[in-house]
């Protein structure tokens, strides 16, 4: 029985190589064909030409990623404190569970609603056709809301007593204390749960695919569309061959190395954390 | 103390007794009130929104002005016509089991692995944990290529349910990997002790005292599992893709939320995609919510 | 050294001599829930003398301790009756401002809690909090109260460093200069040297024997020999009662109660 178990908690290793090898085994022979440097530094998409230039999409993920944290951040992180020291438990066991279904709305749901909702309601308000970097910011904040929320307020929620009482026995009132002694303390736990948020954004796929517009052009505006490399991939390979095909499977290694190098900044925050 | 000496300072060092408005921190309470009711406000309109424009169209008028419930959107075969969903929901239920076919068995087999019977801190164990991490952390498009090149192309599965699955189960190992270490090590010791004072072996022990007592742990994951499987898109389009009937393991066949994506991407039947929605929010609602219950059971015994 | 006090008097409380009354404690007491800690405690502590607590654990001396600058509000079901007052201000009024009143009663803590951030910072979140924004100013009250911690020439060319990465018992003392940095009258100490090693212990009591020119210090031990060798006035607690208050000297060479003289010889606790 021993041997089963120890296989089956090893399969989470091979599954790991497995994924990196077919990825990077069909995804570099690629750059045999076309130069890597072109490709990351091409701004023009046009595979029935033969161009296949993703700094577009790379600018693009990062935009929309970027985006998203503006709003999410700021938001994500106060919701957190408010629910680690301001709320009354009743409120947090509200909170809590409303947060974590936030966390289980499928991506097609956040996509849907959106188009439906929130696409419109830009082009009415703010003009363009409302399929936008601005509204897939928007939704993708939304998105990321409770990876932060729930780091964070783990985070702030693990800092010692011995801060809190330290501080209010220099007569800070609660407020102050919260924001200059415990919240600092808890600072690489939120910055962690922010990262594992720009994983999650980085990586989003459906939803920003729905609203987001996906022209394969350098991002003109907040209010034009843009398209990520997520959406590269999901929106061509239904009908994509040969050259083109792999172009695209390129486009994936190029968004797994970025992936697993934000993973490796979270893992790499957090194990300073524990030393600390 | 006295070799050093506190000399008088030049400058004026009072601090002052006047109560602080401490405008600065009230300020950022208010903020941290603000964003909490953003949070919860966005959830509700989003519920609000898909359930106000979703339910009525379960619903249709007849002449009369009776309303009647819309069987057509359950009919056993889809079509252009009724826009029927049942086979999608069908399919969820085959996908979800085939999943979790693969992921539980492995996940609670390697958690128990990891909690009962390897060395704290082995070099394996930190190689496991660095992987499963690595799992959770890949983004579904990069699942769907895995799939894709893997089952699909590699192991001649072709596009179907039992290669989605397989993409899946990969997906939620990690998951419910890590939730069952979790809830095995959280296991009091004497328990174990207990079971060891009478004589039973490491596996009976393991089985027949410790996995129960973790079993609500475990079962929550499962539930999580279960709502990530059913909201899946982008890892199925290309794996167990978009075929609309209902599907044995060896069919294309698609899921509610690929089913949902689809309309949206044909650019028709808005009202059967926010029929679509509602059913889709209320699975992860219930799964969510039932989770919780267990969790919260759990923390009641403990 | 003399000149701070003046300065530091200027901010005080009027009326506040070398003699006077710091805190005039009558008929508390404290209840958690349903648990009597603290019963019909009447006692006087001096301004600007060492009041040393003792007794065994549980017997009340930190919930007393903590009742004085209203930290026990903090604990949930905790209720006290009675009257306690600071230089004649009952510091339970429903007018108090708490945050006012722990300024003014600062405390230093069993284990060390600096907050994770540099020596500088940590010196300067007090009169911050209290509004101090100039750097000259910040500056100057920094070098001041760790010259009075006697800290300043082992940290002045590491202000930035962390707290956390200087040894325990400069923890401490830097501890002890951040209250100083907000100008309390008293200085409460929680069992201050009990996470310490002996070098550290004695740094520590010289300090406290320095500091009561100007401050009124409340020394929670469980070490005798501390309580003789710092305080001037020393208090006998057993079960949330106070047994026994005089003069150190004269209660440890010769105590009037039985239970007091049983302790102190060491035959309980």
């Amino acid at each position: 029985m021993r041997g089963l178990f120890l296989a089956s908690a090893c399969v989470c290793i091979f599954a790991v190589g497995v994924i990196c090898y077919f990825l990077f085994a069909n995804g570099l022979p690629f750059f045999a064909k076309y130069s890597a440097w072109d490709f990351i530094t091409g701004t023009e998409w046009a595979p029935l030409r033969g161009i296949y230039g993703i700094l577009p999409m790379i600018v693009g993920s990062f935009l929309v990623t970027f985006g998203a944290l503006l709003l999410g951040a700021p938001i994500g992180v106060l919701t957190a404190i408010l629910m680690a020291r301001f709320a009354s438990s009743r409120v947090v066991r509200v909170m809590k569970p409303a947060v974590a279904l936030l966390a289980g709305i499928p991506s097609v749901v956040y996509g849907f609603f959106g188009l439906k909702l929130l696409v419109p309601f830009t082009r009415n308000m703010l003009g363009g056709n409302g399929l936008s970097m601005f509204v897939a910011s928007i939704l993708l904040a939304i998105m990321i809301l409770p990876t932060i929320i729930q780091t964070s307020e783990a985070a702030i929620n693990a800092v010692p007593n011995s801060y809190y009482e330290g501080s209010l026995a220099m007569g800070a009132t609660h407020e102050s204390s919260v924001f200059r002694a415990i919240v600092p303390a808890a600072k690489s736990g939120i910055v962690s749960g922010i990262v594992l948020g720009i994983g999650r954004a980085i990586g989003e796929t459906t939803a920003i695919l729905m609203v987001a517009g996906n022209q394969a052009r350098m991002p003109t505006g907040i209010l034009a569309g843009v398209r990520t490399l997520t959406v590269n991939v999901l929106l061509e390979m239904g009908y994509a061959a040969d050259v083109h095909r792999e172009s695209l499977i390129a486009t994936g290694v190029v968004l797994f190395i970025i992936v697993m190098a934000i993973n490796f900044i979270f893992s790499f925050i957090n194990r300073r954390r524990v030393v600390q | 103390m006295s070799e050093t000496g506190a000399t008088t300072p030049a400058v004026d060092i009072t601090v002052p007794t006047r109560p602080s408005m401490h405008l600065g921190s009230r300020f950022l309470k208010a903020l941290c009130w603000a964003a909490g009711f953003v949070t919860i406000g966005v959830l509700l309109l989003i519920i609000a929104y898909i359930l106000v424009n979703g339910l009525p169209e379960f619903f249709s008028r007849d002449e009369q002005g009776t309303l009647h419930f819309k069987a057509s959107l359950f009919a056993l075969k889809y079509n252009s016509r009724n826009l029927s969903m049942l086979p999608a929901i069908l399919n969820t239920l085959t996908m979800t089991a085939l999943s979790l076919l693969i992921s539980v068995p492995l996940g609670v087999g390697g958690g128990i692995y990891l909690a009962e019977y390897a060395k704290p801190g082995s070099k394996l164990v930190k190689i496991i944990r660095v992987t499963a991490e690595t799992l959770a952390g890949i983004p579904s498009i990069i699942y769907a290529l895995f799939g894709m090149l893997v089952f699909v192309v590699t192991l001649q599965m072709g596009i179907s349910m039992l290669s989605g699955a397989l993409t899946l189960g990969t997906m939620t190992l990690p998951l419910i990997l890590r939730q069952t270490e979790e809830s095995l090590l959280s296991v009091p010791m004497s328990y174990r002790e207990g079971s060891y004072g009478l004589g039973a072996g490491k596996l009976r022990t393991t089985v027949r005292i410790v996995l129960p007592v973790a079993m609500p742990g475990i079962l929550a994951a499962v539930l999580l599992s279960i709502g990530r499987i059913s909201g899946e898109t982008a890892a199925l389009i290309f794996t167990s893709g978009t075929g609309t009937g209902i599907a044995g393991i060896n069919d294309s066949g698609r899921t509610l939320a690929v089913h949902l994506f689809k309309l949206q991407e044909e650019g028709r039947a808005v009202g059967a995609s926010f029929a679509v929605a509602v059913v889709l929010l209320i699975i992860v609602v219930l799964m969510n919510a039932l989770s919780s219950y267990i969790a919260k059971r759990l923390t009641k015994k403990g | 050294m003399t000149n701070f006090a003046q300065n530091s008097r200027a901010v005080h409380t009027p009326g506040q001599d070398d003699a006077g009354t710091c805190f005039n404690i009558q008929d508390v007491n404290l209840y958690y829930g349903s648990f009597h800690a603290l019963k019909d405690i009447h006692m006087d502590i001096p301004a600007r003398q060492v009041t040393a607590l003792i007794g065994p654990s549980g017997c009340g001396k930190s919930t007393l301790l903590k009742s004085l600058n209203r930290m026990n509000d903090l604990i949930p079901g905790c209720r006290i009756t009675g009257k306690v007052e600071l230089f004649g201000e009952d510091i339970y009024a429903p007018q108090t401002e708490v945050n006012l009143l722990r300024k003014r009663v600062g405390m230093v803590f069993q284990k060390p809690n600096p907050f994770p951030m540099s020596i500088y910072d940590n010196i300067a979140y007090g009169p911050r909090t209290h509004g101090v924004r100039s750097k000259v100013k910040l500056d100057a009250i920094v070098e001041h109260s760790l010259r009075k911690a006697a800290l300043w020439d082992e940290v002045k060319d590491n202000l930035k460093k962390s707290a956390m990465a200087i040894s325990g018992g400069q923890q401490q003392r830097l501890c002890i200069a951040r209250c100083f940095a907000v100008q309390p009258d008293v200085i409460l100490m929680d069992e201050p040297t009990s996470a310490l090693d002996p070098i550290s212990t004695s740094k520590i009591e010289d300090l406290v024997l320095e500091m009561k020119n100007e401050y009124t210090i409340v020394i929670v031990t469980h070490n005798m020999q501390q309580a003789a060798r710092i305080s001037d006035l020393t208090s006998f607690f057993l079960l949330g009662e106070m047994i026994e208050m005089g003069n150190t000297d004269s209660l440890f060479s010769n105590p009037t109660d039985k239970r007091t003289e049983n302790y102190i010889t060491g035959r309980f606790g």
